[in-house]
């Protein structure tokens, strides 16, 4: 008899089209395409750095720092245009910042040894502090309008914003890395058991600070969308984005212990994600509550997976019993 | 003597289908220190565990001082009088010595600790023992030697009528065994039944008044340790005639595949030399912690060695790296397959297919279909018993699990497969089949170097037997020469029977 399995993120996907539909009876505002092409804008950065997220975190380890890192890369792009450095250098700039922010993380966590989510914690504030540090408290703002253009319109002959390309994109790789290839399967097999792994020939180490530096990497990518769509670079961007990707990856099905999830899960986590924000936004319901939603999704995403193990523990000491 | 303090008999325990205990029996005398000996697996440590409290008998009787024992609560067996001190005992380290002494149960003054009560006490116990250690000291950095004594000095301070010490001394000095005997004889005097586990059979003739042997799940044999001689207790050890069970078939031997010439690492093994040839099983016999495992990971690279050199099929081997060994031929069966072989959670098929991914992939693509008809094949071929190639290897029985972690081993098609102990805990059936296999793959060529702790499998598997003991290679035995007594004597270090 084929088992037929409660799996958290079809789980995801049916509560996304249930958000949706009652979404488009609570505001006539929301089942449109500029509604949509506004939530997908909403959660940009969101995606693309959920994307690597959900590889860390099923690796066993986590970057607390990664809203840092994009406000970092976002900073130094601002910081180099101040200085009159070109402005396609100032990208390449951003991005190498945001590698080295990952890179940074990767090497306390894999050569020093020390726990991810205590370095992590330590370079969330540090990165946030350099931010203050290249910029002072002046957002850099008048940056060319043919690129930072590219953050607020949509692609030509559609309602998509221009993120929507790097969301595919990079959407498509990590799902075929993450479920296609070796480097995926390494990653799933140290967060299931790195001392199997070890003793497979994995190189754990070398594995681990890749996955830093990728996160690192796209917190740079997603810095220069951030830059581009509020065509300002300010020391305080970003802030708390971390456990807003965190959430939605945990949301998306991943387990926090490692060794489980599903990149479609993660996407549409984020996906549903934006889909509460807007509908509570075009509610009028205040952002305070859009904080406590976030939370609540974060609870529940880590209390549901938790509640069907119990459940099915009890049945199986049940069927168990039944059988002696 | 007088009556017995502790009357264990008919002792029978099952583990699923593995007979660990079979109608064993044990006596124990006030004042007497009996050591309890026996090959691994031969029960001992279930019967430890169930006076411990840990198991309780599938059926058999244990008197403690005239009453029956309840058994299954480990804080019921301490109330009762037993008490178990391990090899490497778990103190809480931020907490001070007395406070270890008197855990789970501080003496009070109403509802205020009562620190000085308790440190006096400490004290005491501490001076009775003989051992100048500090009650308000933290247990944190104490020696292992000083970590057994608090676990002795809470024994005494619950009046432990049987304690227990399950092989004191593997990690302690001589010095340090000194003492630990002097504390024995103390406690002995004082009125406790001491039973001591050990397999250096010199301490047991320099300790114990009497001793019990266990073979198979079963009591061999007890009496008078004066009356008895190291010869004795070694046929009481081995008893069978075992090497027809595991059968080797007979090949061709042919070039030196692996060679390993004075390798060492600090305090755990030194001085190791020797070859392992295409299509040969040798196998490094010893005790547990002689340092045999330790070798076979620093050859695999999990782990590092300080001096020496490793040549694999001609070429020096880099240190440290079990990618690089991979590449040239090297596989190891790990020791501990829940922690070291396998991914629990993952599924026959990618576990089996962990060794193989560059070989199975199409330009970045694991490609799934290949990967489930090699572990499909080698399912086959190791007769593994499984529902769907996708399910979850904890699904799998122990035995289906050891021949997931053989799969995927043998799928990365090594030149030299290192097993260290390749049958532990899998019932007879699949141990017969993993000889068979380990024997079918030297006939085609393999060089297998096999490391086990049970005697009837070196003698019936080996063509060589290298015999370690406490981190030195002591002796080395053609299949031909060895005997279960000769090979025993070696790695205990008894006086040649």
């Amino acid at each position: 008899m084929k088992r037929v399995t409660f799996n958290w993120d079809k789980g995801i996907l049916v509560f996304l089209v249930l958000t949706t539909i009652v979404g488009s009876f609570v505001t006539p505002y929301f089942a449109n395409a500029s509604n949509f092409s506004f939530v997908i804008q909403d959660i940009g950065e969101f995606m693309l750095m959920a994307i690597p997220m959900t590889f860390l975190i099923i690796s066993g380890e986590i970057d607390l720092s990664i809203g840092s890192s994009l406000c970092l890369s976002s900073a130094a792009l601002g910081y180099s245009f101040r200085h009159g450095i070109p402005f396609w250098l100032c990208i390449i700039i951003a991005l190498l910042v945001g590698l080295a922010c990952g890179l940074i993380n990767g090497i306390l966590v894999t050569k020093f040894g020390l726990q991810s989510l205590a370095v992590t914690i330590g370079t969330l504030a540090l990165y946030r502090g350099l931010c203050f540090v290249l910029l002072g408290n002046q957002p850099v703002n008048q940056m060319p309008l043919s690129y930072t253009n590219l953050g607020s319109n949509s692609i030509p002959h559609t309602f998509l914003p221009y993120v929507t390309i790097l969301i595919v994109i990079f959407g498509a790789i990590g799902w075929t890395t993450l479920h296609y290839t070796r480097l995926g399967r390494w990653t799933f097999a140290v967060g299931i058991n790195v001392e199997a792994a070890k003793f497979s020939g994995i190189p754990v180490a070398r594995l681990k600070l890749a996955l830093f530096a990728m996160t690192g990497l796209m917190a740079g990518v997603a810095g220069i969308v951030y830059t581009f769509r509020f065509a300002s670079a300010s020391p305080d961007g970003a802030t708390g984005y971390e456990l807003s990707v965190i959430a939605s990856v945990l949301f998306g099905g991943v387990s926090i212990a490692g060794g489980v999830g599903t990149m479609w899960g993660v996407l549409a986590a984020v996906l549903e994600l934006g889909v509460i924000r807007s509908v509570l936004q075009l509610t009028n319901v205040s952002a305070n509550t859009l904080l406590v939603v976030s939370g609540g999704l974060l609870l529940l995403s880590v209390a549901i997976p938790r509640a069907i193990e119990l459940s099915r523990n009890r049945r199986k000491l049940v069927s168990s019993d039944s059988k002696s | 003597m007088t009556d017995a303090v502790l009357r264990v008999s008919g002792a029978t325990k099952n583990f699923g289908g593995v007979r660990a205990l079979h109608n064993a029996s044990l006596t124990l005398y006030a004042g007497e220190i009996h050591a309890l000996l026996g090959e691994n697996g031969a029960g001992k440590s279930t019967l430890l565990k169930t006076l411990a409290g840990v198991h309780r008998l599938d059926a058999g009787e244990i008197i403690l001082d005239g009453k029956k024992f309840h058994e299954g609560s480990t804080r019921l067996a301490r109330e009762q009088g037993v008490a178990v001190i391990y090899q490497e005992p778990n103190l809480f380290p931020d907490l001070t010595l007395a406070e270890n002494v008197f855990a789970g149960r501080q003496k009070v003054n109403g509802k205020i600790v009562d620190w000085v009560g308790m440190q006096t006490e400490a004290q005491t116990l501490f001076d009775q023992l003989g051992v100048p250690l500090n009650p308000r000291s933290r247990a944190r950095g104490l020696s292992i030697a000083d970590q057994q004594i608090v676990e002795i000095a809470k024994a005494l301070s619950l009046n432990a009528k049987v304690i227990v010490m399950d092989e004191p001394t593997a990690a302690l000095s001589s010095k340090e065994v000194e003492r630990l005997f002097n504390v024995a004889r103390a406690l002995a005097k004082r009125g406790a039944a001491v039973v001591f586990v050990s397999h250096r059979l010199d301490e047991v003739f320099e300790l114990t008044d009497r001793l019990t042997v266990m073979r198979d799940g079963a009591t061999v044999g007890t009496g008078i340790t004066l009356d008895t001689t190291e010869a004795d207790v070694i046929h009481l050890m081995v008893g069978r005639e075992v090497s027809e069970l595991f059968p080797k078939g007979f090949h061709p031997i042919g070039d030196v595949v692996l060679s390993v010439k004075n390798l060492a690492h600090d305090g755990l093994f030194e001085n190791i030399s020797f070859d392992v040839r295409a299509g040969e099983i040798v196998a490094l016999a010893g005790l547990v912690g002689s340092g045999r495992s330790e070798i076979a990971r620093a050859i695999f690279g999990v782990e590092k060695y300080s001096h020496g050199t490793i040549t694999m099929l001609g070429k020096e081997l880099a240190a440290g790296s079990p990618s690089k060994a991979m590449a040239v031929g090297i596989a190891l069966v790990p020791e501990d397959r829940r922690l070291q072989g396998l991914f629990m959670a993952a599924s026959i098929a990618k576990n089996s297919s962990v060794t193989i991914l560059n070989r199975i992939k199409k330009g970045f693509l694991v490609r799934s279909k290949d990967e489930a008809e090699i572990a499909k094949t080698w399912g086959e071929t190791l007769e593994l018993k499984y529902a769907d190639i996708n399910d979850p290897v904890e699904r799998l029985s122990g035995g289906n699990q050891q021949k997931v972690v053989l799969a995927k081993w043998l799928a990365s098609q090594p030149a030299l497969l290192i097993v260290d102990e390749p049958t532990r805990g899998i019932d007879v059936g699949t141990k017969a089949q993993v000889h068979k296999l380990l024997s079918d793959e030297a006939g085609k060529g393999l060089a297998v170097l096999m490391i086990s702790s049970e005697l009837p499998e070196v003698l019936g598997m080996a063509d060589r037997i290298l015999v370690m003991r406490e981190g030195l290679m002591v002796k080395e035995f053609s299949r031909a020469e060895a005997t279960s007594a000769n090979v025993i004597a070696a790695a205990t270090g008894a006086v040649t029977v």
